[in-house]
């Protein structure tokens, strides 16, 4: 994977994304998910693969302002797209979802959080109302085997309240 | 996060788990983040298609020539032994001659991209004759197949006791098995070292087991080998014996090439290779008198162990250790068959056969209270374990520590448990087709490694001069949050904020020939050895402050990060430089072994466990007798964990086991085809509890009265593995909505996992034998 290799690239300007803020080209070969590309050629390895099969949601990044399952996104799809990964939503302070999950205990092995936080940020930014019942329902596309969920609904709860009352 | 100083202050704390910042950042490296080295290969383990099969020929050459293969490693090419068993020796890295399940490794493809490793694995050309396989319990047993020799527990006569009981009755129930789905599938990275030796970064929950096999494999002594783990993104006991096969392979691709590589399982593959929970069948003849009372059991337990033997052995052990809950079972005889099937042999998962077991009794307890038409919670009160005679198990240890009856009583209050069952009574009589049910079941489970010599740990404390603390311990973080339960302890000792204690990676390099993290013993163990690791620093500095300062002993003093010294006070820091300068060594091991405990396994009799944790669980359901379909109302837990540690981390084991539990229980379902195969490997079809399944109200209690007999580490308890079996008051609720429609005269036939089919099943059922029509 050293240089760009699309199929039908050659007299085409290199395609790029915004990653947190930062322009990059996607280099690699078309059929490359975003996950991959993230994690292997950018090392943002705080997206994670869970499940490989875009169910258990460990690898949600946000695509303009949406969550995405990485691992369901070819990386050339999200040309000219923003993406917002894990370690992107921090700016000085961890942003309110991340420390709502940290204040609530809503982790145990760590390895679903980063799906978690972004699904709750995509919900709270859909849903002038988020309560329980509808938090519980939305969250469904994430599975956590650690905890029992009660502290990650807390935690998104939590968070939705502060980011409303902003 | 409260660090404030003082005695207590540090220990008994609702901190945050250690890695929470790292997790919620992004930060927190699991194996697979690891920066990838610039030449490190990617290795793809090919698996056999077949249950049972010779290999007549298997000729790799066309995968060997594929653009981008490196190596392609089989049995032929392993320098030592082909095996990666944890005790048996029948556990083979690949296979040779013959296959024995369906996913079984045959060779293992090192290419520069994992897609090149899989789509060159395609290109072997593989013969088999295929053989008879034995899939189901009932096949291994017509063919009398086992893993070892049929087990006895006795206490008493009950064959005499059954013959003399006023009433008596049997059954059979059926229990499936379960998928960890740790969400980080298997993983290891090898890394080639000077003189032949071999780094290993494995997501194991047992870093001295993959040190050993590894060594084992390649044919080094276990010096040579040196395994790391930061941390797993879940074990589940998933991660104690299964590591091995997955840094074993990748140290040989290391040893073939000379060149870093990983393996890192996809989750189908993960889920068709790697060992899971048991499943058993039961049965079970009681006696019992006309309150309710057993007077003789006999209970016969069947499990699937799989091909080989893994830790089948011991986790069935623990299911017979567990058949009597916390029951006194009076005169009981029970057996264990442990059935050898051409499946995945079956390995650790939380709870380790107890939850099996416990499941066959509290089906007695229900299947009691129907037969004498009463509450089955009366059924269980009577039988609890109580004052002598009445308090010994059947493997003849005396139950010292029954806090399960005054648990109980309070959570059968709290919990309004008798106004719900009329208010429930109430509802199904005026509900058609949605039915409530109803139960409050109990858990006793016991602490300790049954194999006596597993009870020990090691720990390593560095002091560095400028007063920081290198902590390092056998145990491994897996989300549990041992890590920081043991930085809390030494944090304690010093009297020291938390800060100045360094959590690191468990290693090999560091601790030696460690224990599993396992048997929800972590903290016990290595909470111990890290504090006697402590003691002993601290005695020399206390014995260097003496002389130094010309001062008794008894007044000095650690609190805040000082050291009182008579009536001087120094910084904690600043005593450990000044003991530095004068040549005091600041480095310490440590080690705990857990006293008391003994057993003889020839006549199953002994004392295994150190002590016993306990927990109760009211589980309110309901179900729809036109569906199956059913959803979990209201939970409430009371739960023992002697002195929590750490109320936080005890509140997400107490939670997370639950539903774990839950899952095991109703939606996990596992299904092999007749062939074997393994058809549910995806999350698609296997189901794990959504955030939607977890119980509408769900209240949680540590128990405050809550402290340990036992002088355990501060009089803290074991919280891994016993919550999942409070699960079991979801399954008995379940029931006993079922057996509602034919107004709790029969007891269901009801199998776990009680998804919707074998719900609506059981209530066609119940109503035939009722001659109850459809409402």
């Amino acid at each position: 994977m050293d240089s760009p290799n699309f199929d039908d690239a050659s007299d085409m300007s290199i395609p790029t994304m915004s990653v947190n803020n930062k322009p990059v080209q996607i280099d690699g070969e078309a059929r490359t998910l975003l996950v991959h590309f993230l994690r292997d050629t950018l090392g943002l390895t705080g997206t994670h693969v869970g499940c490989d099969t875009s169910q258990c949601g460990a690898c949600v990044v946000m695509m303009d302002g949406r969550a995405v399952k990485s691992c369901t996104v070819l990386a050339l799809q999200a040309q000219g797209s923003d993406i917002t990964t894990i370690e992107g939503l921090i700016s000085e302070d961890l942003h309110p979802v991340q420390a709502a999950f940290q204040q609530h205990h809503a982790l145990q092995c760590g390895f679903c959080t980063p799906g978690m936080i972004l699904t709750a940020l995509d919900m709270i930014h859909r849903n002038p109302v988020l309560d329980e019942e509808k938090i519980r329902h939305e969250l469904e596309g994430n599975l956590c085997r650690c905890t029992g969920y009660q502290n990650i609904v807390k935690a998104i709860k939590s968070a939705a309240d502060q980011i409303r009352s902003e | 996060m409260d660090s404030r100083p003082g005695k207590g202050m540090r220990v008994h704390q609702a901190l945050r788990h250690d890695s929470a910042l790292k997790h919620v950042s992004g930060e927190a490296l699991y194996v697979d983040d690891l920066p990838a080295p610039s030449d490190m290969l990617h290795i793809y383990i090919a698996m056999s298609p077949h249950a049972h099969a010779r290999i007549l020929e298997m000729d790799l050459d066309a995968v060997r020539v594929v653009t981008g293969v490196a190596a392609v490693v089989s049995a032929g090419d392993i320098p030592g032994q082909n095996d990666v068993s944890p005790v048996a020796g029948d556990d083979p890295l690949f296979a040779e001659g013959e296959v024995y399940y369906a996913g079984q490794s045959l060779f293992a493809v090192a290419a520069e991209s994992l897609e090149i490793a899989r789509a060159a694995a395609l290109e072997a050309k593989v013969q088999y004759e295929i053989l008879t396989p034995l899939i189901t319990i009932d096949q291994a047993r017509q063919a009398g197949s086992y893993i070892e020799d049929s087990q006895t527990m006795a206490c008493g006569d009950a064959a005499a006791a059954l013959k003399n009981a006023p009433r008596r009755l049997k059954g059979r129930m059926i229990i499936g098995g379960q998928d960890h789905f740790y969400l980080e599938g298997q993983v290891a990275l090898a890394l080639p070292q000077e003189d032949g030796d071999m780094v290993i970064h494995s997501s194991t929950q047992h870093p001295s087991e993959v040190q050993h096999c590894v060594a084992r494999v390649l044919g080094l002594a276990s010096h040579s080998v040196t395994v790391e783990v930061r941390r797993m993104g879940g074990g589940f006991g998933g991660k104690e014996t299964q590591p091995a096969l997955m840094a074993a392979a990748a140290a040989l691709v290391v040893r073939k090439t000379g060149r870093p590589a990983k393996l890192c399982l996809d989750r189908d593959d993960d889920m068709k290779l790697t060992g899971k929970r048991h499943d058993f069948e039961i049965n079970y003849h009681v006696g019992f008198d006309e309150t309710g009372r057993i007077e003789g059991i006999d209970l016969a337990l069947a499990s699937r162990c799989g091909y080989s033997e893994d830790l089948s052995s011991a986790i069935n052990d623990r299911a017979m250790f567990h058949v009597d809950n916390a029951y006194f079972l009076g005169q009981a005889t029970i057996t264990s068959h442990r059935y050898k099937t051409h499946t995945v042999s079956n390995t650790a998962f939380r709870g380790f056969g107890g939850p099996q077991g416990m499941m066959g009794i509290e089906r007695v307890m229900d299947e009691i209270a129907m037969a004498l038409g009463k509450d089955p919670l009366d059924i269980r009160k009577v039988n609890l374990y109580g004052k002598a005679p009445r308090n010994i198990t059947p493997y003849h240890q005396h139950v010292e520590d029954n806090v399960a009856p005054e648990l109980i009583t309070q959570l059968e209050a709290h919990a309004r448990y008798r106004e719900r069952r009329a208010e429930i009574k109430d509802f199904n009589r005026a509900s058609p087709f949605l039915k409530k049910g109803l139960a409050l079941t109990p858990v006793k489970f016991g602490i300790s490694f049954t194999k006596t010599h597993l009870n020990q740990a090691g720990a390593l404390i560095h002091i560095y001069a400028d007063g920081s603390v290198h902590l390092n311990h056998g145990g491994t973080e897996m989300g549990q949050g041992l890590l920081i339960k043991v930085a809390q302890i030494i944090a304690e000792e010093f009297a020291i904020d938390l800060g100045c204690v360094k959590i690191t990676a468990t290693t090999t390099g560091k601790v030696p020939n460690t224990s599993a993290t396992a048997a929800s013993a972590g903290t016990d163990l290595n909470g111990m050895a890290a504090l006697n690791a402590a003691q002993e620093i601290k005695g020399r500095l206390i014995a260097f402050a003496a002389k130094h300062y010309h001062c008794a002993r008894e007044h000095i003093s650690f609190s805040d990060n000082h050291v009182t010294i008579g009536n001087r006070v120094i910084a904690f820091a600043d005593l450990v430089n000044q003991a530095y300068l004068a040549r005091v060594s600041l480095s310490s091991t440590g080690f705990y072994k857990t006293p008391e405990i003994h057993y003889d396994r020839a006549t199953h009799r002994g004392r295994p466990f150190y002590y016993f944790s306990y927990g109760a669980a009211v589980s309110e359901v309901v179900i729809d007798t036109l569906t199956g379909e059913n959803k979990v109302l209201r939970v409430d837990i009371l739960h023992d964990v002697g002195r929590s540690l750490n109320p936080a981390i005890d509140r997400g084991q107490i939670e997370g086991g639950f539903v774990q539990g839950m899952g095991w229980l109703t939606t996990e379902e596992l299904y092999f085809d007749d062939g074997g195969h393994l058809l549910t490997h995806a999350p698609s079809t296997y189901k794990i509890p959504a955030c939607s399944d977890r119980p509408v109200e769900f209240n949680i209690e540590i128990w405050e009265k809550g402290s340990n007999l036992k002088e355990t580490i501060h009089r803290s308890k074991a919280v891994g593995e016993p919550p999942l079996m409070l699960a079991i008051s979801v399954f008995s609720a379940l029931g006993d909505a079922v057996a509602s429609v034919a107004g709790h005269k029969f007891m269901p036939r009801l199998d776990a996992p009680a998804t919707p089919e074998r719900i609506l099943t059981a209530v066609e059922e119940t109503r035939r034998r009722a001659g109850v029509g459809k409402s």
